[in-house]
C-alpha cells in the first residue's frame, strides 16, 4: 500500500503512513468525521419519526430501570429459551463489549501510533480480546450455517411481505471482516510482541497463514487491514440504523424504557389526557398514532421471530404474526422517512386496515406469549389493543363479536341473557353452595364475582357452587354481587371497546361500593386481572387457586388422597399467569392433594400455550385452520396426562370442546381447580364417571 | 342525495320471559331490553353507505314516545345527519297503516331521493309499513333488498321473491326500499360514538305538526282492531333425537315422511 514503509521488521504504523499521498492521521479524520456525520445524520432522521409519537411516560422508577437494563438487557437473561440462537447471541453481544474498547484503541491509533487504553494495553486484554475474536469468527460461522442450511422455521414467516435475512447476512460478512482484518493487523505485529502463542490464537493463526507472504510485504499488508478494518468498523455503525440490526444501538435503551405497569393493565387510549376528556379520535390508524415508545420498538425487533414461533394465533394458521406488525410498521417508518432526501410524495398506504388488516388484529388472543419471550421486551398487546381501539370507533367489527358487545351494553353479559337473572346461578341445581346473593347495603367479609361465564354458562356455574361448597366447608363466609353485578368489561377493554368497559365498570365499582365487602375472589382470571389491574383494585382481589392455597396452608381444608391411576396436568391460564405471575398457588393446591399424580407440560408456566379464549374469541369464528384449545390438549397427552387441570371458565369451555371435537371424549378429562379439590374432599374413592360434560 | 330512513325501537325478545301487560293489549315492558329493530339497522347501513359514496344528507324518522330517542342517537352515530321523532299520545295504538300515515305525513313535506325502511320488525313482524308508505307517497317501492347501487336517477336492487328466489330490478328515483337481512353487514356503533352524538339536538314533531287529525293517526286511525294478546300455550311436542348423527338424522327423515312433510 504504503511506500514509506519499508522497515520489514518494525511494527507497520498506520497513523505515519501516507496512503493515498495524504497523511495517514488526516485521512483517518477525514474517515472518521464522514462516517460519523452520516452515522449523527441517520439516527438523527430516525429519532424524529420517535418525535412524532404519542406521549407515554417511560422516565420513572429508575431503580426498576436499571435493575431490568441488567437483567434483561446486559444479563440477556430471555435468550437461553432458545439454547442454540441464544448461546450464539449471548456470545456476540459479549464479544461486542469486549471489542468495542479494541476499536476504540484502532480508531485511535489511526492518529497516534501506539496509543492505548489505560487497562487495555496489557497482554491480559489483548488474550481475552484475541480469543473473543475466535469465538466471534466462530459464532458467525454457526449462525449463517443456521440461516443458510439449518433454517429454522422461524426464520421464514409465512406473513412475511418480504424477507430482512439478507441483512443479517451483511452484518454477519462485516462482523467477521472486522475480525479477520484486526487479526491479520495483529499477526504483521507479532514479531514484536514474541511471537505466536496460545495467548492470542487467532493472531497467530493469521501469523501462520501470513508466512506464504513474502516478509517484505507484511508491513504493508497490515497497514491495509489496519484501514480495512476501520472502514468496515465506520460501515457497520452505519449500516446499523439503515437495516433492523438498528437493535443492535437501540435495544438496550427500549429494555430501559420498558413498560413497568403491571402487565395485564392495558394502557389508556392516550397517555396525559385528563379525565373525562373526549378525544376527536382515539386508537391508533396511522404510525404517528402510536406512543414514541412503541415506535422505538419497532426500531428495536431484532426479526429473530421468537414471538411468531411461541404466538398461538400464528401456530394455528391465524393471520397473525406479531413480528410482522413490527417489520411491516418499520418498513413503512422507513419508507415514510427516508433517510436521505424528501418523503416520497402522495399519500402513504393506510396503516390500520392495509399493511396491518383488520384480520390479523382480531386474530389475537392477548395472550402475552410473545412480550414474554421477546429478548428485547417490545409489548404486542397494547398496540393491538390500540389498534383496535380504531377499529372498534370506525365501526369495524365482526359481526359475532359485535353481537356479543351489544348484549354487554344492554344485559351487562355477552350471552344476551337478562341481567336480573345473574344471581341464579347459585342454586340452579336446585340446591345450596353457601354462597349468599348480597343485598345493597348487605356485609360479607369475602365478595365472590363470578363474572360473565360463570354466572350464566351452566357448565360453569357448577365451577362456581364447587368453589362455594369449598368455601362453606372451610368455613369461610362469601357472598356475592346477584343482579348487580355485570360483566367485568375485561375482554371488552382487550377488544378495543374502551367507552363501554368504562361504562361496566362504574357499574361494578357501584355495586361493590353499596355493599361492606372484605376481599374480592374470583374464578375467573380475567375478572381478577380487570379487578386488580383495570379498576386498580390491587392485592384484595384474589384468584380461586390463591385462596384455596391459603385455606389448604391454613388447614382449613384437608384434601383426602386422590390416586385414581391418571395423571393430572395444570394448565396455566394466560391472566392468571403471564399476566398476573401466579404460577405457585394453583399447584400447591394440587400438591396438597395426596396421592395425585402430576407432570408438567412442556409449555408450563410462563410458556403455556393459550386456550384460544380471550378477546371474545368465543363469539366469532376464529380464522386458523385449527383450535388453539386442539393443539394444547394434543400437549397435554403428549406430556402423558389424562386430566387437564385449569383454572379459567374459558379454558375449561375451550378444553372440554376440542376434546369433543377431536373425538377424545373418555380418553382425557378437563376439571377445574375448584371441581378437582372438592372431589379429593368428598371423596378418597375415583369418581364414578368423568363429569366433563 | 337526500335519503330518509325509517327505523322502530323493539324489545329484545329472544331470552326474555314474556308476560302480557295488565291491560291484556301489550307486552310487559319492565324487564325487557329494547334496541333497534335488526332490519332498521341494515337501512341505516344502506343509508349511510349511499351517502357515503354519493354525498348528500341522511334523515332518520322514528314514531315513538321519547325513550325512541336512543335508536335515533344510534342511527346518528352511524352516520344520520338528522334525526325527527314523530312523538305524540295520539300515534299509541297504531297498526302498521296508522304508522305508515304518520310518516307519510312528516316525509311528504322533506326532499327525498330514496326512502329505506327495514323489511320487517321483530316485535310486530307484519312487514306492512314500507309498502303502505311507498304507496301513500305514491313511490316505486322495492321489498326485501338483499343488493342496492344506486347510478344517476335510478337504483338497481337485488331483491327476494316468492320460491326462495332473487331478481335484480331497476327502478326510478324516488323509491322507497325495504332492508331484508343480507343487504350489508352494519357497522359497529361504539359507546364513545353515541357519546358524540350525545349534544345533536332531534326534532320531535307531533301530530299537530304534522297536519294530522287525532283521529287519522293511532288507534283511532287504524284499520286494524286489537282485541287482545295471548301468549301461545306451551307445546308438549318437543323432542331430540339421541344416538349417532346418522341414527338421528334417520329418524328425523321417518317423522318428516310421516307427517307429511317430504
Ligand atoms: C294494538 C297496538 C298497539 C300499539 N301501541 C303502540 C304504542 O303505544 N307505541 C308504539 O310505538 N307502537 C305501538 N304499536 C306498534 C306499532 O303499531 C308498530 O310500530 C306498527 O304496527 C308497525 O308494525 P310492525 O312493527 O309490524 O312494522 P313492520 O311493518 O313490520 O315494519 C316494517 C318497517 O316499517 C318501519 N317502521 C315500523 N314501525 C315504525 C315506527 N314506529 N317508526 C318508524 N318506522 C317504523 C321500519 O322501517 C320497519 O322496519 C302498537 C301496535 C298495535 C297492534
Ligand atoms: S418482537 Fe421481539 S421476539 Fe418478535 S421478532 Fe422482534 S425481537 Fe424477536
Ligand atoms: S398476545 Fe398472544 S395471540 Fe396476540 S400476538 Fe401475542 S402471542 Fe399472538
Amino acid at each position: 500500500m504504503s511506500a514509506t514503509i519499508l522497515v520489514p521488521a518494525a511494527d507497520p504504523e498506520p497513523a505515519s503512513g501516507s496512503p493515498l499521498g495524504i497523511p495517514g492521521p488526516l485521512l483517518h479524520g477525514l474517515l472518521l468525521l464522514v462516517a460519523l456525520a452520516a452515522f449523527a445524520w441517520i439516527v438523527r432522521r430516525r429519532l424524529l419519526v420517535l418525535r412524532r409519537g404519542a406521549p407515554d411516560p417511560r422516565l420513572d422508577r429508575l431503580g426498576e430501570r436499571l435493575r431490568r437494563l441488567l437483567v434483561i438487557g446486559f444479563g440477556q437473561s430471555r435468550q437461553l429459551r432458545y439454547p442454540v440462537a441464544g448461546i450464539v447471541h449471548v456470545l456476540i453481544f459479549c464479544g461486542f463489549l469486549v471489542l468495542l474498547f479494541r476499536s476504540l484503541t484502532l480508531l485511535g491509533q489511526g492518529f497516534w501510533g501506539g496509543f492505548a487504553i489505560p487497562g487495555f494495553a496489557g497482554p491480559v486484554y489483548a488474550a481475552v480480546k484475541d480469543w473473543t475474536g475466535l469465538v466471534m469468527l466462530g459464532c458467525c460461522a454457526v449462525a449463517a450455517y443456521r440461516r443458510l442450511y439449518v433454517k429454522p422455521a422461524r426464520y421464514h414467516d409465512r406473513l412475511a411481505l418480504r424477507s430482512h435475512g439478507g441483512e443479517a447476512h451483511v452484518i454477519l460478512g462485516l462482523i467477521a471482516l472486522l475480525m479477520v482484518a484486526d487479526a491479520v493487523f495483529e499477526a504483521t505485529t507479532l514479531a514484536a510482541h514474541g511471537g505466536r502463542s496460545w495467548a492470542l490464537p487467532l493472531a497467530s493463526l493469521a501469523a501462520f497463514a501470513l508466512e506464504a507472504v513474502p516478509d517484505s510485504a507484511r508491513p504493508g499488508l497490515g497497514v491495509f487491514a489496519f484501514w480495512l478494518h476501520n472502514v468496515a468498523l465506520c460501515c457497520f455503525g452505519c449500516y446499523l440504523p439503515v437495516s433492523k440490526h438498528f437493535h443492535v444501538i437501540t435495544s438496550l435503551p427500549n429494555v430501559f424504557l420498558g413498560k413497568l405497569d403491571p402487565a395485564g393493565r392495558v394502557k389508556p387510549p392516550r397517555h396525559g389526557l385528563p379525565p373525562g376528556a373526549q378525544p376527536g379520535e382515539i386508537g391508533v390508524r396511522r404510525l404517528a398514532d402510536f406512543t414514541w415508545k412503541h415506535l422505538l420498538d419497532f426500531f428495536s425487533c431484532t426479526d429473530c421471530g421468537r414471538c411468531s414461533d411461541v404466538c398461538p394465533a400464528y401456530a394455528t394458521g391465524a393471520p397473525l404474526s406479531p413480528r410482522q406488525i413490527s417489520v411491516k410498521c418499520r418498513d413503512e417508518a422507513y419508507a415514510a422517512h427516508p433517510v436521505f432526501g424528501r418523503p416520497p410524495a402522495g399519500a402513504r398506504p393506510e396503516l390500520v386496515g392495509g399493511l396491518i388488516e383488520d384480520r390479523e388484529l382480531w386474530a389475537c388472543t392477548t395472550c402475552r406469549a410473545c412480550e414474554d419471550v421477546c429478548p428485547v421486551t417490545i409489548e404486542y398487546v397494547d398496540k393491538i389493543v390500540d389498534m383496535r381501539r380504531f377499529l372498534v370507533d370506525d365501526g369495524r367489527v365482526p359481526a359475532g363479536m359485535q353481537k356479543a358487545l351489544g348484549h354487554l351494553e344492554k344485559k351487562g353479559n355477552p350471552y344476551g341473557k337478562p341481567g336480573k337473572k345473574r344471581g341464579e346461578w347459585v342454586a340452579a341445581d336446585g340446591g345450596d353452595c353457601g354462597v349468599r346473593v348480597l343485598a345493597a347495603g348487605a356485609s360479607a367479609p369475602l365478595c365472590f364475582f363470578t363474572d360473565s361465564a360463570t354466572a350464566f354458562d351452566p357448565r360453569i356455574q357448577r365451577i362456581g357452587r364447587a368453589f362455594g361448597r369449598l368455601l362453606r366447608a372451610a368455613g369461610a363466609d362469601c357472598g356475592t354481587l346477584g343482579a348487580d353485578e355485570v360483566d367485568s368489561g375485561h375482554e371488552a377493554r382487550r377488544v378495543g371497546e374502551e367507552g363501554l368497559f368504562e361504562s361496566l365498570r362504574e357499574q361494578n365499582l357501584q355495586a361493590l361500593a353499596a355493599r361492606e365487602v372484605g376481599r374480592v375472589v374470583t374464578t375467573d382470571p380475567h375478572a381478577l386481572n380487570a379487578l386488580r389491574h383495570d379498576y386498580r383494585l390491587g392485592e384484595p382481589v384474589l384468584h380461586h387457586s390463591e385462596l384455596l392455597a391459603e385455606l389448604i396452608a391454613a388447614g382449613r381444608l384437608r384434601p383426602f388422597a386422590l390416586a385414581d391411576g391418571r395423571t393430572y396436568t395444570f394448565h396455566d391460564p394466560c391472566y392468571l399467569g403471564r399476566h398476573n405471575g401466579v404460577y405457585e398457588a394453583p399447584r400447591a393446591v394440587l400438591a396438597a392433594i395426596p396421592g395425585l399424580r402430576t407432570v408438567e407440560m412442556a409449555a408450563a408456566r410462563n410458556k403455556s400455550f393459550c386456550c384460544g379464549g380471550g378477546s371474545l374469541y368465543l363469539f366469532r369464528e376464529g380464522e386458523g385452520e385449527r383450535r388453539m384449545g386442539e393443539l394444547r390438549i394434543e400437549q397435554a397427552e403428549l406430556a402423558g396426562a389424562q386430566v387437564v387441570v385449569t383454572a379459567c371458565p374459558f379454558c375449561l369451555i375451550n378444553f372440554e370442546d376440542a376434546i369433543k371435537t377431536t373425538g377424545r371424549t373418555g380418553r382425557i378429562e378437563v376439571v377445574d381447580l375448584a371441581e378437582l379439590l372438592e372431589r379429593a374432599l368428598v371423596t378418597a374413592a375415583p369418581p364414578a364417571a368423568t363429569t366433563g360434560a | 342525495m337526500d335519503i330518509i330512513v325509517c327505523i322502530k325501537r323493539v324489545p329484545d325478545l329472544a331470552e326474555a320471559g314474556l308476560e302480557i301487560a295488565a291491560d291484556g293489549r301489550g307486552l310487559r315492558t319492565e324487564d325487557l331490553d329494547f334496541d333497534i329493530n335488526e332490519w332498521d339497522d341494515y337501512a341505516v347501513e344502506a343509508a349511510v353507505r349511499l351517502k357515503e359514496q354519493h354525498g348528500g344528507v341522511v334523515t332518520a324518522i322514528t314514531v315513538g314516545d321519547e325513550d325512541a330517542e336512543e335508536v335515533l342517537r344510534r342511527a346518528l352515530a352511524m352516520g344520520a345527519d338528522q334525526a325527527i321523532l314523530l312523538d305524540d299520545a295520539a300515534f299509541a295504538g297504531a297498526d302498521p297503516f296508522a304508522i305508515a300515515t304518520a310518516l307519510h305525513a312528516c316525509i311528504r313535506s322533506l326532499p327525498f331521493d330514496v326512502v329505506l325502511c327495514g323489511a320487517v320488525t321483530s316485535d310486530g313482524a307484519s312487514g306492512q309499513v314500507g309498502g303502505m308508505l311507498a304507496a301513500l307517497l305514491d313511490v316505486p317501492q322495492v321489498a326485501l333488498a338483499t343488493g342496492l347501487e344506486v347510478d344517476g336517477g335510478r337504483a338497481r336492487v337485488r331483491h327476494e321473491v316468492e320460491g326462495g328466489l332473487e331478481r335484480e330490478v331497476e327502478v326510478a328515483l324516488p323509491c322507497l326500499i325495504t332492508a331484508q337481512s343480507g343487504l350489508n353487514q352494519p357497522r359497529y356503533v361504539s359507546i364513545r360514538g353515541i357519546r358524540k352524538v350525545a349534544d345533536v339536538a332531534i326534532a320531535a314533531r307531533s301530530a299537530g305538526d304534522l297536519g294530522l287529525a287525532a283521529t287519522a293517526v293511532g288507534e283511532a286511525g287504524s284499520r286494524v282492531r286489537l282485541e287482545g294478546l295471548l301468549l301461545p300455550p306451551a307445546g308438549k311436542r318437543a323432542e331430540i333425537l339421541e344416538g349417532s348423527l346418522d341414527a338421528a338424522v334417520a329418524t328425523l327423515v321417518e317423522r318428516l315422511r310421516e307427517r307429511g312433510g317430504l
